[in-house]
């Protein structure tokens, strides 16, 4: 441990990863408790893999068109808003299954990531990062990225927090005391998809949706109140982030897969113990 | 106040229904349909399934409009008189995993206050003066999951209470409940029946004996009876093959002939 901490005061990036998943752990704790709450983690999971179109693209036109504003993370946010924008649009229009459309848009983003990666002019692209994530890789500007985007979305939850949990609770009752689902559902797919963006940087695409679901679902089997499962939520992921990031580093292996395999064990564990009723 | 005066104020029409029709596709889910509901009266809504009855409510909560017609509650059209009707769906619709406690629930009552953050002091107590008016005062703090099925229809009758509603519509608040359990739910709605404009939706012939003033019977025109209902008259309208002569019935005292054979 003494080698982790040392190497956290003199390597900057172990430094700038170590914050990354301490702030991020407050926003995937919260929002995760919505996803779980709600029921909406394949949304999630599609969003995430879509994620991966927004980044080639972002690749693709920024070395196409000398665009240096046009970051993957630029490109993640948009592709993720856009996914979140489509799905829900299609459950509250109801006017085809919601699964078929959760599928395709999951497979249509990974597939047109891959393609623009393949064309993009330049060096090779490390894919693998974006899909297995790697957290040592965090640059100062992308420690930036997660303050802001974490704060912007727990302001929202903070202001909202009622009205989503009604909404999430009883649709048709919110929408009769004035409170328009439709709004603050999407507002919901949105938090959720700004929150995949920061999660496929620490655990990749692939292992995104269990670090945001499993903290939450652990907690929701201690606690039948939704803030103090977002409290619980919280305190794990903080956890595996810091831990996963210590021990791996110690252990040199993978940050990603360890940090979910923490999340996981603890969350079979958690069957061992009765649940609070 | 003079005894005259009294008698109307008793007697003011709360929500009016003038020849409302209601398609969702081509065939008519209403046709024709005339009543009123009086201040303080309790009115059952009986009929089989598929006659119009869940319709009828979607449209008095505005959440439908009317093909044909007219619907004013309170003078106003249903959307803009949403905020004096308090609206109780049914217990078992909801998430029984939900990480929710009573009194979150019967807050949302009070959501058009808030404008963002907590709730003020005032809606809690709003809340917690209605979880007392149905007898839960002091589980307040249990999850929702918790809860009988009787106690969990109590807290969404309280969570109606919370919009300090004049007009309080129910969708079968005993549907899937044991009422010889849960005789609680029944002295909560025998209650409010004394305080306040009730509209209520059911299959349970017992409880429109026990709360009801009078009956209207949805099945895609709409008739009044008044209360105790007739064998006969149950018979008509939960029997196949009898409706249509009890429509016949119906339409002929009150009127109108045009089913009728005669002249």
């Amino acid at each position: 441990m003494t080698e982790f901490l040392e190497a956290v005061q003199t390597i900057p990036l172990i430094r700038y990863a170590l914050l990354a998943g301490i702030v991020s752990s407050l926003t995937f704790g919260v929002v995760g408790s919505f996803v779980v709450t709600r029921r909406i983690g394949y949304i999630a999971a599609a969003i995430a893999h879509s994620i991966l179109g927004g980044i080639g693209a972002a690749i693709y036109f920024s070395r196409v068109y000398e665009l240096t504003w046009l970051t993957p993370t630029v490109g993640a946010v948009v592709a993720a808003l856009l996914s979140a924008g489509i799905i829900g649009w299609v459950t509250l229009r109801a006017g085809e299954r919601e699964d078929t459309i959760i599928g395709a848009i999951w497979a249509f983003g990974m597939s047109v990531g891959l393609l623009f990666i393949h064309y993009a002019p330049g060096k090779a692209v490390n894919l693998e990062s974006f899909i297995f994530g790697n957290i040592l890789l965090t640059s100062k500007s992308d420690v930036i990225a997660t303050v802001v985007l974490g704060l912007i979305i727990l302001t929202l939850v903070g202001l909202f927090y009622h009205k989503l949990v009604a909404v999430c609770f009883d649709e048709e009752f919110a929408s009769l005391r004035g409170v328009s689902s439709n709004v603050y559902y999407l507002l919901l797919l949105a938090i959720t998809a700004i929150s995949m963006v920061l999660l496929v940087r620490v655990t990749g695409i692939i292992l995104s949706l269990a670090l945001l679901v499993l903290p939450a679902a652990t907690a929701s089997r201690f606690s039948r109140q939704l803030w103090t499962i977002m409290f619980i939520a919280v305190g794990l992921t903080l956890l595996y982030n810091t831990g996963g990031l210590a021990l791996s580093f110690q252990l040199d292996v993978p940050t990603g897969p360890f940090i979910v395999l923490a999340a996981s064990v603890v969350y079979g564990l958690s069957f061992l113990v009765k649940r609070k009723s | 106040m003079n005894p005259v005066d009294s008698i109307e104020t008793t007697n003011k029409v709360v929500a009016e229904c003038r020849d409302l029709s209601f398609r969702y596709g081509k065939p008519l889910v209403l046709e024709d349909v005339s009543f009123s509901i009086h201040d303080n009266e309790s009115l059952c809504v009986i009929g089989p399934n598929g006659g119009g009855k869940s319709t009828l409510l979607k449209l008095m909560l505005g959440l439908l409009e009317p093909s044909s017609g007219s619907l004013q509650i309170f003078g106003k059209s249903a959307v803009q008189a949403r905020r004096d009707i308090g609206y109780v769906p049914q217990a078992m619709r909801f998430d029984p995993m939900f990480p929710i406690t009573a009194i979150d629930i019967v807050m949302m009552g009070r959501l058009d206050r808030l404008r963002f953050g907590r709730f003020p002091k005032e809606c809690r107590d709003a809340a917690r003066e209605a979880l007392q008016e149905v007898g839960l005062g002091d589980l307040g703090h249990r999850p929702f999951s918790d809860l009988s099925g009787g106690q969990r229809q109590r807290v969404l009758i309280a969570r109606a209470l919370a919009c300090h509603p004049k007009l309080l519509l129910l969708d079968e608040p005993t549907a899937n409940i044991d009422l010889s359990v849960e005789a609680n739910l029944l002295d909560t709605l025998e209650h409010l029946r004394e305080k306040m404009t009730i509209l209520l939706v059911t299959h349970d012939l017992d409880l429109v004996s026990r709360i009801g003033d009078s009956v209207l019977c949805v099945n895609r025109r709409v008739h009044r009876h008044s209360l105790p209902l007739s064998g006969e008259t149950i018979k008509e309208i939960y029997s196949g093959s009898r409706r249509l002569e009890h429509d016949r019935r119906s339409r002929h005292i009150q009127g109108d002939h045009s089913a009728c054979e005669h002249d």
